[in-house]
């Protein structure tokens, strides 16, 4: 990183440069897509060389108006969004040099899905007691274990997973971080179907599969402590995306009270209201902790933004299917589907109400977040605990 | 003015029928039937219909025994619907044996062709559907036409041998096979819907427009007080799951159910449920009793139980974590039932509205 970091001015020429060298009407999407991570305008507030310049995070907004203006095509998130949201800061931080080179810049322009393999049956909110073995080979690690509600594993070519390499330690202390090929002949996908219909998400059966040590984030028996930065960025990515006015769940919503006054009612009219007061108001915290974090990692706050998102989703969706009235009571289409983007406001009224159901549960449910903003945030004292010094293999199951 | 107290408990009676109805949908139904069954071109469950309408005499609850009936009565009816909602059955005892049957109940009986109609779907023989759409509420319809146009969302159409058509020319049965039933894809997968074409149909005049719609309205605020009690059913499930889930599910090395943060939710939800069955079983006894506080025990039953329904369901599905999200676990089909019938027989809204005019709390000029 040079000593001056660029201003706001010299992002908006070099993002100029970039459209007059590349001007997207005449350059297929991954080569403008790739040029943008060349020309360090990807995510500015990485280093140079892997996609930024270093520049703070706030004035990545100046860059991608600057390219939506001029039709420029972007990565669709939706596809990628456990890359860009959780792997990424995770690899950033932790990852070799070697690895930020090869992995960051695929990830960023969406030639390589990731998937996260994290939670398993017997380990969700409790994740720290996962019971995926990594076992040493050599100069790789053997991994056998079974993962569950794998969002986009069965697009993924690369994972982000933890296991379990010394069960005779507590369970905070024996977890190793890998990045694990999805293509390894011993990862094995299942889709699982949801409540909306569809498989977004996947049982994952992982037997005898090679991982070379040099695919390791992070330090051995340190897994935990890398696992933080992803869960700290997921609960951000989930509930911090910034959105224009009436952007997010009430759009639609607000959309069909416009275009459709028959369905009006004073009962209604005055909930809609007040939940669009909160969703504003939601929008404007959000804000205002991007402006707090500027260029620094996430802490404990980003979690409340994941609540207020996955409350305002639900009670939004909810008021929605309520407002259709005979409409309401349909749904557009059940059939079982494996979907190339996770899509939390599209579809139907129903769909975006069930989909939501998943808001206070992925991620870390709200139940979860609660405990985190009361013990992290408020510093109220933790329930008593039984499970942090006991070796994992002794834990009751 | 003296009025005397409802009868808010269950006799011996109810709770016997009540576990010979739970115990006949304990053997009959299940989860992955139940959903391989709402994807089928059968979303409902006929061979449970004739075990529970004909078998067990359920389906004329409601009907007079001079009528082909059992002479029982809401109350009666009601437990019938709250195991219903316990099972998320696919049956339609809400739309025949209530909606439809209470219809007809409101017309002439002497009338022959409405008491033969009456003793078939007594008799679980036939089901009818009451043709207008499964969101109206008691004070909902405005009559047009004739046998004309289309009908949207009727719950149970397609499993109906009969079509009760209230339009401006009068209440008309029309048979299934004079109609155009188009199935439609229901949030709730356990109760169909489909719009009815009416063109070119033929049917039988049963009443003049005028008592017509007054036998409608009795069908549909019967309905939707009745639905208050599948709602109870549907709530009740929600929480004796959630209880038992949480109890047995460790995570850090405890089971869930011992955090305080589910318990007190928990505990929130059975002071609902508890406080549903008030209203429910205070509504299935006015109607049964023709109380003049009818009107009153059904809006507030329903402005109430279609939420405690919902809030049950969506914490069923919260506290069950990512389990709950999954299309195999049985939650979702409760959640789809309860949103749903929160929008159906007039919604909450409609609900609050009449309890403002009974009771003379009228909005701001
Ligand atoms: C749509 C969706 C997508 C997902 N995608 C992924 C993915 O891509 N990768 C991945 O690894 N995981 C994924 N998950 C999994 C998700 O992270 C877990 O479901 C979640 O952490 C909860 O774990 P669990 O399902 O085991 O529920 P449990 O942990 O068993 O929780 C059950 C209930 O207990 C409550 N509870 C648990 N502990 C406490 C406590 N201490 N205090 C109070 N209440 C508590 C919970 O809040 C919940 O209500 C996804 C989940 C969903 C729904």
């Amino acid at each position: 990183m040079s000593e001056q970091q660029p201003g706001a001015d010299e992002l908006l020429a070099r993002t100029r440069e970039l459209l007059a060298a590349h001007p997207p009407a005449t350059t297929e999407a991954v080569d403008f897509l790739k040029a943008r991570f060349d020309a360090g305008l990807a995510w500015v507030h990485y280093p140079v060389g892997l996609g930024g310049l270093g520049a703070p995070r706030s004035f990545q907004p100046v860059v991608d108006a600057e390219l939506a203006a001029a039709g420029a095509p972007d990565n669709d998130p939706r596809r990628i969004g456990i890359g860009l949201g959780m792997a990424a800061p995770t690899v950033l931080k932790y990852g070799t040099d070697e690895q930020k080179r090869r992995f960051l810049r695929p990830l960023w322009v969406g030639e390589e899905v990731w998937c996260q393999l994290f939670s398993e049956p017997g380990a969700g909110s409790d994740l720290a007691a996962l019971g995926t073995r990594a076992v040493r080979d050599g100069d790789h690690w053997v991994v056998t274990g079974q993962k569950v509600w794998t969002s986009s594993a069965h697009l993924a070519r690369w994972a982000i997973l933890i296991a379990r390499t010394d069960p005779d330690l507590p369970k905070h202390q024996g977890i190793t971080y890998f990045i694990c090929d999805m293509t390894d002949p011993g990862v094995e996908v299942r889709p699982l179907r949801q409540i909306t219909g569809e498989a977004e998400f996947n049982e994952v059966f992982l037997t005898d599969v090679r991982i070379p040590d040099a695919h390791r984030l992070g330090e051995v028996g340190d897994g935990w402590r890398v696992a933080q930065t992803t869960l700290m960025n997921e609960r951000v990515s989930i509930g911090g995306m910034r959105l224009p006015r009436e952007g997010g769940m009430i759009g639609p919503v607000a959309r069909t009270w416009r275009e459709r006054p028959e369905l009006r009612t004073h009962d209604l009219h005055q909930r809609l209201l007040t939940l669009w007061v909160e969703a504003e108001v939601a929008r404007l915290t959000g804000e205002r902790l991007r402006q707090q974090l500027v260029a620094g990692q996430p802490g404990p706050e980003g979690s409340g933004m994941k609540l207020a998102f996955a409350r305002l989703n639900q009670e939004i969706s909810g008021l929605e299917v309520e407002l259709l009235g005979q409409e309401g009571l349909l749904y557009s289409d059940w059939t079982m589907r494996r979907p190339e983007l996770v899509d939390f406001t599209g579809r139907d009224a129903g769909y975006r109400y069930l989909r939501s159901k998943g808001n206070s549960i992925e991620g870390g449910t709200s139940e979860v977040l609660l405990n985190i903003v009361a013990e992290r945030v408020l510093g109220l004292p933790a329930e008593p605990r039984n499970d942090k010094d006991v070796a994992w293999k002794d834990l009751a199951r | 003015m003296t009025e005397t107290a409802p009868d808010l408990l269950y006799s011996e009676a109810e709770e016997d029928l009540r576990a010979a109805v739970r115990s006949l949908l304990a053997d009959r139904t299940d989860t992955p039937s139940a959903l391989a069954r709402a994807e089928s071109d059968t979303p409902y469950d006929p061979r449970l219909w004739q075990a529970l309408g004909a078998e067990m005499e359920l389906a004329g609850l409601l009907v007079p025994e001079k009528l082909g009936g059992q002479g029982a009565g809401h109350r009666e009816a009601a437990v019938v619907l709250e195991e219903i909602g316990r099972s998320v059955a696919p049956v339609p005892y809400l739309t025949s044996s209530v909606v439809a049957t209470e219809t007809l109940l409101g017309l002439d009986t002497t009338n022959a062709e409405v008491a033969s109609l009456l003793g078939e779907l007594a008799s679980g023989r036939k089901t009818a559907a009451l043709a207008v759409p499964f969101s109206y509420g008691p004070d909902s319809l405005r009559l047009r036409g004739g046998l004309d146009g289309i009908v949207r969302t009727v719950a149970d159409a397609a499993t109906a041998d009969v079509l009760l058509v209230p339009t401006g020319q009068g209440l008309y049965a029309v048979e299934a096979d004079q109609v155009t039933v188009t199935a439609l894809t229901p949030l709730d997968l356990t109760r169909p819907l489909a719009d009815v074409a009416l063109d070119g149909a033929r049917g039988t005049l049963l009443a003049d427009a005028d008592t017509g719609r007054a036998a409608v309205r009795r069908g549909l605020l019967a309905g939707a007080g009745l639905l208050a009690s599948e709602q109870l059913g549907v709530a009740e499930w929600c929480l004796t799951e959630t209880v038992a889930y949480t109890r047995d599910r460790k995570q850090f090395n405890r089971p869930v159910g011992s955090f305080q943060a589910l318990k007190h939710r928990m505990a929130q939800l059975w002071l609902e449920v508890v406080s549903a069955r008030a209203a429910a079983r205070n509504a299935a006894d006015a109607l049964a009793t023709g109380s003049p506080q009818a009107p009153l025990a059904v809006a507030v039953a329903q402005a109430y139980c279609s939420r405690v329904a919902v809030h049950a369901a969506e914490e069923c599905v919260q506290l069950h974590g990512g389990i709950g999200m999954t299309w195999e676990h049985p939650a979702h089909l409760y959640l789809k039932r309860a949103k749903s019938a929160q929008g159906a027989l007039g919604s909450a809204g409609e609900h609050r509205a009449s309890v403002a005019e009974i009771v003379g709390l009228p909005g701001p000029a």
